[in-house]
């Protein structure tokens, strides 16, 4: 198989790599470009466990292609945070323990970020519909909830 | 594989028509991703259509709507003038998977990929959608229920490609619904489904109608009986009944995990009773 040449952008600067054709983003994310935040929990787009941002649309990583990129703009967990600055979504998730094994947890705060740039004030409701293609397997998703709907407060006050 | 992008319909028919070895098209991905993973389909090319000018845009014309292939449905939801007319196909379009998925699948790939359960396909083909065919010997304009042929089969020949769904403009006096049954309340497969659209004279009774039912056969079922009954009612205990019975006794349904013949058949005249309802509603009737 001949290698696919990119040029995309990944939270904010240009990346090149080549990959196969039908090699994932997830797999180019993690494999070759060593931001492995993005984890593969499904591989079918069922658990959300991969999610980024490709040109401001929600997606999951497993189900794009690395080739698909070329000239997009692709954001992940890695950019979330700024320096040492969490974003307040990532400090609600800490103070609220909305984790344990953590496997979910970039994907359920991409997705949760995704929401909140769309709808800054959700009612509960549309924080579980929005996040239900985030799958946890530890803790519930009751302290995930909480963590996002007090991270949105802290937004709108920002 | 290959993977190939190209900027025009013309090239993408072109390394369609002349691929040797099974060739496959792109636009959302969340059905060829998921296929190719599980060995199901092993391309050795993959066509990849979001390029192509025109096939990210959805269009107001002077007949409708004329939907590109390659438009993902969350931005087919985000649509307001078609969310107005049609409201029932882009509900169905919007219960497709998770938020993730909903940015990256098409209603063209849902009709393509040809499941019996796909949920836009019974909106669609109730709402009398049309698709654009662009093949080797140039494009037709086909009606959306002779795609599919079997589950996962379709009646495309090799080089063709659907471009677009071409929706009709809206009378007054019109409403579209669509409802599936799924054991749970998001992110679940049909167990089966209804969809209708009607129109209705200035007295409010139906003028015409048109009944689908999904994952009630081998392929997605205009219930041409069930849209006759309708017509000249006002949608009385007595035409719901008609309605639900022929409805129920439309489906060609299989046992399976996620339900029975009997169950299948059941919902699917309770389904399209409430679907009716909806739509009459929605186009203004009481």
């Amino acid at each position: 198989m001949a290698g696919v040449a990119v040029s995309t952008t990944i939270n904010g600067d240009a990346v090149e790599y080549l990959c196969q054709p039908d090699e994932t983003l997830l797999e180019v994310l993690r494999d070759r470009l060593g931001l492995t935040g993005a984890k593969e929990g499904c591989g079918t787009g069922d658990c959300g466990a991969c999610s980024v941002i490709v040109d401001g649309r929600l997606v999951c990583s497993c189900l794009v292609l690395g080739a698909e990129a070329e000239g997009r703009k692709v954001e992940t967990i890695e950019g979330m945070a700024h320096g040492d600055q969490l974003h307040p979504l990532q400090q609600k998730f800490l103070e609220h323990a909305a984790l344990q094994c953590g496997v979910c947890t970039p994907g359920f705060l991409i997705a949760a970020k995704d929401l909140l740039e769309k709808n800054p004030s959700p009612t509960e409701e549309e924080i579980r519909f929005g996040l239900a293609g985030n799958l946890c397997r530890c803790t519930g998703y009751d302290k995930i909830v909480r963590a996002v709907q007090d991270a949105a407060n802290v937004m709108k006050g920002a | 594989m290959r993977y190939i992008r190209p900027l025009s319909i013309e090239d993408a028919v072109g390394e369609l028509a002349k691929a040797v070895g099974p060739a496959a098209i792109l636009a959302g991905g969340s059905d060829l991703l998921v296929r190719m993973k599980g060995g199901f389909i092993e391309p050795e090319l993959i066509v990849d259509i979001k390029r192509i000018d025109g096939l990210g845009d959805i269009t107001e014309t002077a007949e409708g709507f004329r939907i590109g292939a390659a438009v993902p449905c969350a931005v087919l939801g985000e649509n307001k003038a078609v969310r107005k007319a049609w409201p029932g196909v882009v509900e169905a379009a919007n219960l497709i998977g998770s938020k993730q998925v909903q940015g990256r699948c098409t209603i063209t790939g849902n009709l393509c990929n040809a499941s019996p359960a796909a949920d836009s396909v019974p909106a669609l083909v109730a709402a009398g959608a049309k698709a654009v065919v662009a093949g080797p010997s140039g494009k037709r304009t086909i009606a959306v229920e002779t795609v599919p042929t079997g589950p996962g089969r379709t009646s495309l020949a090799k080089g063709e490609i659907i471009e677009a769904i071409l929706l009709d403009k809206r009378p007054e006096h019109a409403g579209d619904a669509y409802l599936r049954f799924i054991p749970r309340t998001e992110m679940d497969i049909a167990v089966v489904s209804a969809g209708v659209n009607l129109t209705l004279d200035e007295h409010g009774a139906i003028k015409t109608a048109r009944v689908a039912l999904g994952a009630a056969a081998p392929t997605v079922l205009l219930v041409e009986e069930a849209g006759q009954v309708l017509v000249g009612s006002k949608l009385d205990e007595a035409t719901l009944e008609r309605l639900a019975k022929i409805c129920s006794g439309a489906c060609r349904p299989i046992d399976d995990k996620r339900g029975t013949i009997e169950f299948r058949r059941k919902v699917a005249g309770v389904l399209a009773r409430r679907v009716a309802a909806i739509a009459y509603k929605r186009a203004g009737g009481k």
